[in-house]
């Protein structure tokens, strides 16, 4: 057995994680794992908990993302109270989603994975960060990022009463309108992050795509898999982010599915390894293949990039601008470029932007009509979002009394379960060589992860953050010294 | 003269209290002028090797988040415990087991049975399981194991203060930040927030009667709570009574009650036993058959009474299960 | 005492005015009755915290009882109407941390019911031996051992 690399933790991501790279006796790589260490059990531990509760405790299983797993849970008991909810309550819903979108995209790109672009893949590891980022930019830059945040996520507070883990949700509808004052005062912040989505998307331009080296990265190989794509789009194909329709297309951009969240189970399967808690969705009409690409394996991904090659266009005229020249300069859609997840996240974002506008511009957003409430027995119901990370799939079935019998979750990452770990693999074996081995290098491996944004949290909704080991090695890649905490 | 050194780690926990911090916002950039950050894995690339460097009681405090539910977290918390001079448990979880906590309700094992073999989309013949340490093609690897009880941060180390909160707010954390920068701290063991219950500081405290009456339970699926009245006045069940004040009633705010995320206030010293004693007490019924129906209407009791505080309840944990 | 047979151990709050005066009747009446319950004399049935009960199961007991006097009867009027409200509730909380409701018995006993009183224990320490012994601790302990058997297996 050769030698073995191991990075861990792995940082700037949500939740935690491990790398495991095996070297032969050339020092290239001959294997890399990507383990996902956390369970934690909503799905068991929610059961007998009554159905109106979930978007609280659901909202627990991501504090970066609640919004995202609120919303899915609203329109999960939406769905098994059968009620509709009214119009305004659609339009708020929608209103704190995208507002939520904006501003997660935004801590992403500038405080997760950015600062390797930013400050560079290679730049000192106390550098690689939101401080580095700030750094860089000016505290003029970093003041923008940090007021349009607080503001955008206000809007997030003011309506859903919290910010980490709203409360506003309920079957039917919402429990908190906004009034004419509010209204106002989002449109002009809703407003102002459409400025800061085509700013942050400049700053891409200038600090990425006119920098050879970094486009090289994204076009080159070590970086990129031919797989499947999934995600939700309106009657047009259009992204949207709150609801309709699932569409996947397979890696030339053929649609190959079209479902109602409804029938997410007649799509979507999933595998069990004994090396990581997270489980391996796959496409059951194609099947599983096992860690590979292309148009015979089932593996297929999920969040930004995802979103934009499965639909035909974006929903918004700015967005929809941004996106054309996206992939005009990445060879036309579907792009199999893992890192320019980073790019498209920031079209989402400014799509996002753009939405509230519309929405707060819709006069009925201040009526006061928030909630249908049910009368229908409940049983089963299923509620899908697009999260900042992936399709996010909340399944409850109850009693006759509303209380939980069944929860399945499907989230988000845990769809780009399979691929992150081709990426990491790839990654590895394109930038590890000869048994050359240095931080830069190693960060440059955890980038081949970052672009999917993972919140390992969400993809095992799993309370259970590891602990740290540590392989020290020499410069032949061999473990001199290893620092461990076992249990 | 150097920064004091501070550091951010998360247990078994969502996030949600390194957003907290985040959500400092202009703030943030005060801290990082006054503070040196020496840890904190969802923004800064230290590792655990640059944390095993320090010496003891090099790190001014660590803020702790999380609650306990993996044998390689209590591992990590005892070396952070070590390196450092203050420990804070920082959010519900810590402080309290908050929603993971849930899981002392079922057993680890029904939890692995859920997700591994019985959901409607697992595709798992084999019956695989993930394993501690597997080996995968001839190379062994490891996963850190799962208890079956998940601890409070306090259970495992010693600690020295309590943000508590799901998640706290940015403007205790602040304040927290600036007391402890400034030296100026209540004595140890305090949780660091008023010692009154919600219901003293709740907007909606002065339609709460005096003799509180619940005739029969609502809930929030088929009601709409009214945004103007106490909600157990309305028949909602809410946990203002027995829950310590701090939070800026926020989920109030968004007209919903309260789930408890504060945990107990000073005095009590398992919550859901006392928002029973409270709720229940408040009930009309006169004889045995009529108390059974009203005990009916509240659906899941210790789900709700103990959302954030099953590890730190006097039973800490169901004896169901195998 | 050497005995092979399961000796349940009952945690009993009596309240001052009725029921422990009752249980002193059946004492001063010489009336038999197992010896299986430790009596806790409290002002009223309404004094009763919930808070008690699960530590006395926490800490070794078996079974729970809680003696008042009979609603309409009570000192303070409305004492053990409280305690009439929270027991069903509260029964079905223990349900949920798996000790079975049978295990906390509500019981009205005026200050003349001594016979009552000896009965109600002698039905109570037997529905308890049929049931067996709770040992709340160490019973959560082994729970967290079967358990780890199962998902964390040695390799």
């Amino acid at each position: 057995m050769g030698k073995q690399i191991t990075i861990n933790p792995i940082t700037r991501l949500e939740g935690h994680g491990k790398i495991e790279i095996f070297l032969d006796d050339q020092g290239d790589v001959e294997r890399a794992f990507f383990q996902v260490p956390e369970i934690r059990g909503f799905e068991t531990f929610c059961l007998g908990r009554p159905s109106e509760e979930m978007p609280r405790i659901t909202a627990r299983i991501c504090g970066v993302c609640p919004t995202a797993h609120h919303m899915a849970s609203t329109k999960a008991l939406d769905d098994l109270w059968k009620v509709e909810p009214p119009r305004t309550a659609k339009l708020l819903r929608e209103l704190v989603y995208n507002a939520f979108m904006f501003e997660d995209h935004n801590l992403h790109f500038f405080f997760l994975g950015g600062p390797d672009f930013i400050v560079g893949p290679t730049a000192p590891a106390a550098e690689r960060n939101i401080l580095g980022v700030i750094a860089k930019v000016g505290l003029d830059i970093a003041g923008k990022l940090i007021k349009i945040r607080r503001e955008t996520r206000n809007i997030i507070e003011t309506i859903g009463g919290k910010v980490i883990h709203p409360v506003f949700g309920l079957p039917g509808g919402v429990s908190r309108g906004i009034d004419e004052d509010e209204r106002q005062k989002f449109l002009a912040v809703a407003k102002e992050s459409v400025g800061f989505a085509q700013f942050a998307l400049q700053a891409f331009d200038d600090i990425v795509l006119k920098n050879k080296d970094y486009v090289d990265l994204i076009v080159g190989d070590a970086y990129q898999h031919s797989t499947y794509y999934m995600g939700l789009v309106d009657e047009e194909n259009k992204v949207n982010f709150y609801e309709h329709m699932v569409r996947v297309v397979d890696p030339e951009g053929n649609e190959v599915a079209r479902f109602e969240p409804q029938d997410y189970a007649d799509y979507i399967a999933e595998r069990v390894e004994p090396w990581s808690y997270i489980t391996f969705p796959y496409l059951k009409k194609v099947g599983w293949k096992g860690f590979v690409d292309g148009k015979d394996s089932g593996v297929y991904r999920v969040a930004p990039l995802a979103r934009l090659n499965v639909s035909e266009a974006m929903a918004t005229p700015l967005a929809q601008e941004a996106r054309e020249k996206l992939f005009s300069v990445l060879g036309g859609s579907p792009s199999h470029h893992t890192l320019a997840f980073h790019w498209a996240r920031l079209v989402e974002a400014l799509q996002a932007a753009e939405r509230m506008v519309e929405l707060l511009e819709d006069n009925e957003i201040i009526s006061d009509d928030i909630r249908n409430l049910p009368t229908a027995t409940p049983s089963k119901g299923i509620g899908i979002v697009e999260a900042p990370r992936g399709t996010l799939i909340h399944h409850y079935e109850t009693d006759d009394n509303g209380l939980l019998t069944m929860v399945n979750l499907i989230v988000s990452t845990n769809h780009n379960a399979a691929p992150m770990a081709m990426s990491i693999e790839k990654a590895a074996k394109a930038l590890i060589k000869g048994g050359v081995v240095n931080d830069g290098l190693l960060n440059m491996v955890e980038m081949a992860f970052r672009p999917y944004d993972p919140c390992h949290a969400c993809a095992t909704h799993a309370i259970g953050h590891w602990p740290l080991l540590a392989n020290i090695h020499d410069h032949h890649g061999k473990v001199i010294k290893t620092v461990r905490k076992d249990g | 003269m150097a920064k004091p050194k501070v550091a951010f780690y998360w247990c078994a926990s969502c996030g949600g209290c390194e957003e907290a911090v985040v959500d400092l916002a202009e703030d943030i950039l005060k801290v990082v002028e006054a503070v040196d950050i020496v840890l904190w894995p969802v923004a800064l690339d230290f590792k655990l090797k640059d944390v095993e460097a320090m010496a003891d009681g090099e790190i001014a405090v660590s803020f702790i988040n999380g609650a306990v539910r993996l044998s390689e977290q209590e591992e990590w918390v005892k070396l952070l415990r070590r390196k450092s001079g203050l420990v804070v448990a920082f959010g519900s979880c810590s402080h309290l087991g908050g929603i993971p906590g849930l899981a002392n309700l079922t057993t680890i094992e029904e939890i692995m049975a859920n997700k591994y073999d019985r959901a409607p989309t697992i595709d798992n013949p084999d019956g695989t399981r993930p394993l501690p340490r597997p080996v995968v093609d001839g190379y062994e690897l490891e996963l850190p194991v799962a208890w079956n009880t998940v601890k409070r941060l306090d259970e495992v180390i010693d600690v020295d203060y309590y943000l508590p909160g799901c998640a706290p707010p940015p403007e205790s954390i602040m304040t927290a930040v600036q007391a402890i920068l400034a030296g100026e701290l209540p004595p140890k063991g305090a949780v660091l927030s008023p010692e009154k219950t919600l219901c003293e500081s709740c907007p909606l405290n002065e339609s709460k009667p005096d003799e509180l009456v619940i005739t029969e339970f609502k809930r929030v699926a088929t009601s709409q709570p009214k945004p103007d009245e106490c909600y157990l006045a309305q028949g909602f069940i809410c946990l203002g009574p027995a829950t310590r004040s701090g939070c800026g009633e926020r989920c109030i705010h968004g007209n919903m009650p309260c789930r408890g995320c504060f945990g107990p206030p000073p005095g009590a010293r398992d919550q859901g036993t006392k928002l029973l004693s409270a709720i229940a007490s408040a009930g009309a019924a006169e004889n045995k058959d009529e108390a059974d129906l009203f005990a009916k209407g509240f659906v899941d009791p210790a789900g709700t009474l103990y959302r954030f505080s099953v590890p730190s309840s006097i039973l800490k944990r169901t004896l169901k299960g195998k | 005492m050497a005995t092979d047979q399961f000796e349940p151990r009952i945690m009993g709050f009596l309240c001052r005015w009725c029921s422990y005066t009752g249980a002193d009747l059946a004492g001063t009446s010489r009336i038999q009755y197992p010896p299986n319950m430790t009596p806790i004399r409290v002002m009223c049935s309404g004094r009763v915290d919930p808070t008690f009960v699960v530590q006395a199961f926490a800490e070794g007991a078996d079974g729970v009882m809680i003696a008042g006097c009979h609603p309409g009867d009570c000192h303070y009027d409305v004492g053990n109407y409280r305690a009439m409200r929270r027991v069903p509730m509260l029964k079905n909380l223990l349900e949920q941390f798996g000790i079975s409701p049978e295990r906390l018995m509500l019981t009205w006993v005026s200050a003349s019911e001594g016979t009552k009183f000896a009965a109600d224990v002698v039905t109570f320490t037997e529905t308890l031996r049929c049931l067996g012994p709770l040992n709340f601790a160490k019973a959560t302990k082994a729970t967290d051992e079967l358990n780890l058997k199962e998902t964390a297996p040695a390799v």
